[in-house]
């Protein structure tokens, strides 16, 4: 257990403390059972998850650390981090004193399988579990709508048939897809998450199928986490030139896990090059930063930590002090501790904004 | 005005008006090829001919492609002491490692005969074929001729840029002492976003960025800059603006992550700046947040003027950041990095 | 100021032991018979590094080599496994300026403490901290 300060709770979360990105994982693939069909029971346990690589355990790029996660994040029963929701709250929500924490499970979630029968029905069971484990006997705990977001008309009736419940907060999609995000393909989940009027969040990973650099595969994991910009720099400029935010204009979108401060870079580009290729595009009647601006937050991890601090000062100017949403990323290796990681030399109301104002005001908690 | 009198510009582009230009330059076989197979040419998607970034309209004389004399009356305007040329003409799409060969040689032959011969203000860079084998036979049937500055690949090709595959290539630069540029665009080996393909060309236009980064991560973790010291590579038409939050990532990635490359034993930051330069045609920022972005570049060394002639980025004379060291920013960076312009008489 | 953290036997080699001495919380590690005290607090984000996994150091001169030594005498904090010199407590990637505080540890005599008036046994030898 960590050596900690009792109150570890930030003193300028004064509107409460909010963290957009926690990971819930079952401690084991039955967890699902309950909300499976005999046939995806069966599909699950005998073929597994298939996504669009080739490993039947573990990732394509070996994590730097079991699981990805904090060595200290283990139950002491030895489960797996964020398997059990004791140590979880005691570890996080109450430790860090957190007042709403919004769950995005990852894998196993069945996202981004290339069956799309067998994920559509991991999306149901996936929520229901977290329904079921976590936000129904946590009350500080919100759920992401998980869709099979290859398939759009499925995700679509998933995110319908849960939309007016007020413990899904968001729609979770990967960032990184079978085509990019902004493609006409994914708008049938864009019309149902404004419908409903629930931000959409989009979480780095998954696994498109293509090689993750648009220059070939890359060798290590150090370089697999520095394409998690750049794949989310892709999506996002599609969303952007395919017209989603002219085609969806309540639409949110919420970055997690991507970084942040490569996003004013991505609106100036697009906004340099806009004039000499606006004959292309008369679909966008504004400029690619106005759309941004409007319809895009980020969440603050992995915060970046440039040698000059007053450098980070400037890129959260640029990206705007009121899209930038604290997140922990809990129980990941790469996990924000929120008293040290936002910094404090930012004023106190600035600060608070980040820690809890900002998500209030997005996911309306 | 002559704004740039003296200036080095480090990325022009020599336009092949088709194949027919190339073929006098081509082995005999080749040559022949293009009519024996109708070989149409191989204008590449990255800069479709008549899209208007390609080549602006003012230096489109008649709609047909600027020549010679048009670059000249450029470089006139400007008062730039030496131009380097970058060609783009799509032999990297080529999947015969033959006929990628041949082409590329056969352009480059095109390159040193109807330009470098033509204006001695102009230097060139050696496009490379695919093939780690004929680059480095390419880079040594050139390199004697004082006239070829750099090397020249697609910053988008099949396999990153650092993997060992390269690496007689990365030998035989470094022994010659040419830097290799990497250069906006793709050989389409893959998607230009690792999510697959894109609806617009204005996408593609933007994921140069993000091609870019991923070139620098390669080059960084397989280690290429440990194994050639001596080796320097120039980023053409990146944007520059990407830079900064880059490094930020990698060099926090770095400190954790750092038993995973052992070879990198100081912040990757380090490594790029002593190691990495990038023109600024196009330069992706407001000049609101141009002084604030240098601070985040955190040198006056990194980059290079360049009017990336013909491509439309701006109209009339290029203006500069606010904010660079003017000689370093329109001379002195290059002069420092291409050793051999000391030497070719002006 | 000298306290006894515990009695030798109770940390072998290859563990590690946590403790509160003079206000702070230092973690212990016995390399070899050698015993070495690092403050329980990772610089970056203040994670327990005694939560932190043990290796050794990998160091290379060329790409595709991994010169591995010195198993045992790095501890990765155990988020974002900055990598510390057990030894020393000093970070690997920027030794001179990222390092959590190392404080002196070695073996005493029951029979010296027990004169300084620390309530040992006199036949035991003691792990020692100066904090």
């Amino acid at each position: 257990m960590n050596m900690m300060l009792a109150n570890a709770k930030p003193a300028s979360a004064t509107l409460g403390l909010c963290d957009v990105d926690i990971h819930p994982r079952a401690q084991s693939r039955h967890a699902f059972d309950p909300w499976l069909s005999a046939e995806m029971r069966h599909r699950m346990h005998t073929y597994g998850l298939r996504p669009r690589h080739g490993y039947v355990r573990g990732t394509p790029f070996p994590k730097s650390q079991p699981l990805a996660s904090r060595r200290d994040a283990w139950t002491p029963q030895g489960g797996s981090p964020a398997s059990d929701l004791a140590f979880f709250r005691e570890q996080h929500l109450d430790h860090y004193g957190i007042d709403v924490g919004l769950l995005n499970p990852l894998q196993p979630s069945g996202q981004g399988d290339t069956n799309d029968g067998f994920s559509a029905a991991m999306a149901h069971a996936v929520n229901e579990w977290q329904l079921a484990e976590w936000v129904v006997p946590e009350p500080r705990l919100r759920a992401s709508i998980v869709v099979p977001y290859e398939d759009p008309e499925a995700s679509a009736r998933e995110i319908r048939k849960r939309a007016g419940n007020p413990r899904f907060s968001q729609v979770l999609l990967m960032s990184r897809t079978s085509m990019p995000l902004g493609n006409p393909r994914y708008w049938p989940i864009y019309e149902a998450a404004q419908e409903a009027g629930l931000p959409v969040g989009i979480h780095a990973f998954g696994y498109s199928g293509w090689a993750m650099t648009n220059g070939g595969w890359p060798s290590f994991y150090i370089e697999e986490v520095s394409e998690h910009a750049t794949s989310c720099q892709s999506l996002l400029i599609s969303m952007v030139v395919e017209g989603v935010f002219e085609r969806f204009p309540r639409l949110k979108i919420v970055l997690i896990e991507c970084g942040m401060a490569w996003l004013p870079s991505v609106a100036w580009r697009l906004d340099k090059i806009y004039p000499s290729l606006r004959c292309e595009v008369p679909h966008l009647k504004r400029k690619p930063s106005e759309y941004i601006r409007d319809h895009v937050w980020v969440s603050t991890q992995p915060i970046e930590e440039p040698e000059r601090p007053e450098h980070l000062r400037d890129t959260m100017e640029w990206i705007g002090w009121d899209k930038i949403l604290y997140a922990s990323d809990y129980p990941h290796w790469d996990f924000d501790d929120p008293r040290l990681s936002i910094p404090n030399w930012l004023p106190a109301e600035t600060r608070a904004a980040i820690y809890g104002g900002n998500a209030r005001a997005v996911y309306g908690w | 005005m002559r704004g740039f009198e003296g200036a080095i510009d480090a990325d022009l582009h020599p336009m092949v008006p088709g194949l027919d230009a190339l073929r006098p330059h081509l082995e005999p076989f080749w040559a022949d090829s293009i009519d024996q197979r109708g070989l149409e040419g191989f204008e590449s998607q990255s800069y479709p001919p008549t899209a208007p970034r390609t080549v602006r309209a003012d230096w489109r004389p008649q709609g047909r492609f600027p020549g010679l004399a048009e670059m000249q009356a450029w470089l006139d305007q400007t008062g730039a002491a030496i131009g380097i040329l970058n060609p783009i003409y799509g032999v990297q799409l080529i999947f015969n490692p033959d006929m990628n060969r041949a082409f590329t040689a056969g352009l480059n032959n095109w390159v040193r005969a109807e330009w470098l011969e033509r204006d001695t203000r102009l230097r060139a860079s050696i496009v490379l074929p695919n093939e780690t084998e004929h680059a480095v036979a390419e880079i040594e049937r050139l390199a004697p001729d004082r006239r070829f500055v750099q090397a020249m690949r697609l910053v988008m090709g099949e396999i990153p840029h650092g993997r060992r595959t390269h690496w007689p290539i990365y030998a035989a630069l470094e022994k010659h002492g040419l830097p290799l540029c990497l250069h906006a665009g793709s050989a389409y080996r893959h998607p230009v976003t690792s999510l697959g393909w894109v609806s617009w060309y204005m996408e593609d236009v933007a994921a140069q960025q993000q091609a870019f980064q991923s070139a620098v991560a390669s080059l960084i973790t397989e280690g290429v800059f440990v194994q050639f010291p001596g080796l320097r590579v120039v980023l053409a038409e990146s944007g520059v603006s990407w830079l900064p939050a880059f490094l930020w990532r990698m060099s926090k990635g770095w400190k954790g992550v750092r038993f995973e490359i052992p070879w990198q034993a100081e912040p990757p930051a380090e490594t790029v700046r002593r190691h990495i330069r990038l023109t600024a045609q196009p330069f992706d920022a407001p000049d609101e947040a141009a002084a604030q972005l240098l601070g985040h570049l955190g040198s006056q060394e990194l980059m290079l003027w360049a009017s990336d002639f013909p491509h439309w980025n701006y109209d009339g004379l290029p203006s500069l950041p606010p904010g660079v060291d003017r000689e370093k920013f329109l001379r002195g960076n290059a002069a420092a990095l291409y050793h051999r312009l000391e030497r070719v008489p002006a | 100021m000298k306290h006894v953290v515990a009695e030798v036997a109770a940390i072998p080699a290859g563990a590690r032991h946590v403790t509160e001495a003079g206000g702070k919380r230092i973690v212990i590690y016995n390399l070899g018979g050698e015993f070495f005290a690092l403050a329980d607090r990772c610089p970056h984000q203040g994670a327990s590094l005694s939560a932190g996994q043990i290796m050794g150091h990998v160091c290379s001169t060329a790409p595709g080599q991994y010169d591995y030594a010195r198993r045992g005498e790095v501890v990765r904090c155990p988020w974002h496994a900055w990598e510390f010199d057990i030894r020393t407590g000093k970070s690997f990637f920027d030794p001179r300026r990222v390092k959590t505080r190392a404080y002196d540890a070695h073996v005493e005599c029951g029979e010296l403490l027990a004169a300084e008036s620390f309530s040992v046994a006199v036949e035991n030898s003691y792990v020692v901290v100066e904090v």
